[in-house]
């Protein structure tokens, strides 16, 4: 019964993995016809330290820069919107729709809308600032270094804040209201109920939201590509691999490229599977 | 829910005779929370609506509402035949990957919950690990294999690497599922003369409709909103799904930036995603927490 699957996942997952490897000890062009040749790690070296290098460790720090600061701006959003849910009130089930609908919506269409919003001329965001006499109102957002990178950050935070909101909202839930109850007969404050019970119970599920959304920057490709295709310092790893191999016709170099990302990645991944493992364990008893 | 609100109240109660201002500021700041909560969720969504319905000279506007609306840019869009064949790939390609991930996934899930299988837990580590997997590490892969077999720039060409994700994704939803469902009903089917497979179809699979419906569903998501393999293996706007289109959306005239019509786009592609997202909200929770926090 497992089989089909099996079949299915060793052709679409392990055999392109696999000759992705292959392919990144070749030099081999789209452009001239015919050439293949094996060149060993020459593509690995060239990205790591020889001419293509600039790029690839350009396209690291950007990656690195922009998963450190959204997903640390998201942890601290989402763990206040998780709080926020999780009292008791009228109204919780509108906002928990709420805050789904930022996940809901397409990953480009959310690009579009920031592209949008900040557009120099149009866009809502100028169009405030300089009403309202603000400084900032003459800024190309999406035009200059840095702030390009911003505006990737806040689209990204925009999209999956609520999200990690949720993951924690279903952290928050399990910890017993006595508690609280007890620390409360004991005098403890809410700022020393939030540090001493919330956050050490709430641990275990803010460092899998953590690796978790981390896995998810770390690939992070839609918003740089329709944001700013790459300029102004957004190049990310996943669209310097696929620019390289769709634009230049690269396949060596650009497998190369997407055998490094891939290792970034996997190393993340790894903590993540060891963190979940009790889980998988569980459900492979 | 009704058992713990009811401690809950009783308890705020007490505290609200003891401080009475406290109590008070506090839920006033609770309520400042929500509106900017639902204000931060809700806006860029709105502005996108807003956009969609201004045509000319309103675009440049920052009005928060149309001065003048009309759906002029709804009915251009659908007169644009590149963005009506997005959204007809777009159907076929989720529909198709999600219809094969669940069926083969399905199996796959049962054997996991149900047989004696060697290395059970290494299979559904690296079933999961593969979720993690960024899409360009087989997209070059892919892309040189696609244009060698002639599978560039067709469905098929796109429907295999989605499943990359989505059958490992479905996988691992459904044999949670189907670990909850009782052994012994089964059993009785067994006992009954039914074979493996007719009481996998006939007892096992109408008790895993909840699944199937989330694990169907995220699967969906998934390759509704897939855009990386979408640019990298199709060439033409006959095979672009909608993703891809959105992000090559140009207007009349190349030099034209076709901001109303973008917006009317992203509109359409999004709202049946929002209500179905509305809709199965708690499922789609269940389903998202199923590898990460629920043990």
């Amino acid at each position: 019964m497992i089989a089909p699957s099996l079949l299915v996942i060793l052709l679409v997952a392990a055999y392109p993995i696999g000759y992705a490897i292959w392919l990144s000890l070749h030099e081999y062009s789209l452009i001239h016809q015919g050439l293949s040749r094996w060149v060993g790690f020459d593509n690995y070296s060239s990205a790591l330290w020889g001419v293509e290098s600039h790029a690839f460790w350009n396209a690291f720090k950007t990656t690195f820069l922009f998963t450190a600061i959204s997903v640390t701006l998201e942890l601290v959003l989402g763990l206040a919107m998780a709080m926020a849910m999780h009292q008791a009130f009228r109204g919780r089930a509108i906002l928990r729709a709420t805050v789904l609908v930022p996940w809901a919506i397409l990953t480009v269409v959310t690009a579009m809308t920031w592209k949008t919003i900040f557009d120099p001329d149009l866009g809502f965001a100028n169009t405030m600032l300089r009403a309202l006499h603000l400084p900032g109102g003459h800024v190309v957002w999406l035009g200059q270094s840095g702030y390009a990178l911003a505006v990737l950050v806040f689209a990204d935070v925009w999209k999956t804040a609520p999200f990690m909101a949720l993951l924690l909202l279903a952290g928050l839930q399990v910890i017993p209201e006595d508690v609280y109850d007890a620390a409360k007969v004991d005098g403890a404050t809410t700022w020393q109920r939030f540090r001493r019970i919330t956050l050490p119970l709430l641990t275990p599920a803010i460092l899998v939201a953590l690796i978790f959304r981390t896995l998810d920057a770390l690939r992070v490709f839609d918003l740089p590509f329709v944001l700013t295709r790459g300029t102004n310092g957004t190049t990310t790893l996943s669209l310097e691999a696929q620019q390289t191999l769709v634009n230049n016709g690269v396949i060596g170099l650009g497998s190369a490229l997407s055998v490094l990302t891939f290792a970034t990645v996997m190393v993340v991944s790894f903590l993540y599977i060891r963190f979940v493992g009790g889980n998988i364990r569980a459900l492979a008893d | 829910m009704s058992a713990t609100a009811l401690p809950e109240a009783t308890s705020s109660t007490a505290r609200r005779a003891q401080l009475p201002h406290v109590r008070f500021s506090s839920s006033w700041l609770l309520w400042l929370a929500v509106v900017l909560i639902m204000l931060f969720c809700l806006f860029p969504f709105y502005w996108l609506i807003n956009t969609s319905l201004k045509t000319g000279s309103d675009l440049s506007s920052a009005n928060l509402v149309p001065p003048h609306p009309n759906l002029h840019n709804y009915s251009s869009i659908f007169r644009n035949n590149d963005f009506v064949a997005a959204l007809r790939n777009s159907a076929i390609i989720s529909l198709t990957t999600t219809l094969i991930a669940l069926v083969i996934g399905s199996f796959a899930a049962y054997a996991l919950a149900r047989l004696r299988i060697p290395m059970k837990f290494l299979l559904l580590a690296v079933i999961l690990s593969i979720t993690t997997f960024p899409p360009i590490a087989i997209a070059a892969p892919i892309f040189k294999l696609w244009t060698d077999l002639g599978l560039y720039n067709s469905y098929l060409g796109l429907i295999l690497p989605d499943l990359t994700f989505t059958l490992p994704l479905t996988i691992y939803i459904l044999t949670s599922f189907f670990r909850q469902i009782p052994r012994e009903l089964e059993e009785a089917a067994l006992v009954d003369g039914a074979t493996y497979f007719q009481s996998f179809r006939k007892v096992v699979l109408p008790l895993a409709a909840p699944g199937l419906v989330t694990a169907g569903l995220l699967a969906f998501i998934f390759v509704w909103n897939e855009l990386l393999f979408a640019i990298t293996l199709t060439s033409s706007a006959s095979r672009r799904p909608v993703p891809a289109a959105i992000a090559f959306f140009t207007g009349s005239s190349q030099f034209e930036i076709p901001l109303g019509t973008i917006s009317a786009a992203s509109v359409v592609v999004t709202v049946p995603l929002i209500v179905l997202v509305l809709i199965f909200q708690k499922r789609i929770v269940a389903g998202l927490t199923a590898g990460a926090v629920k043990g």
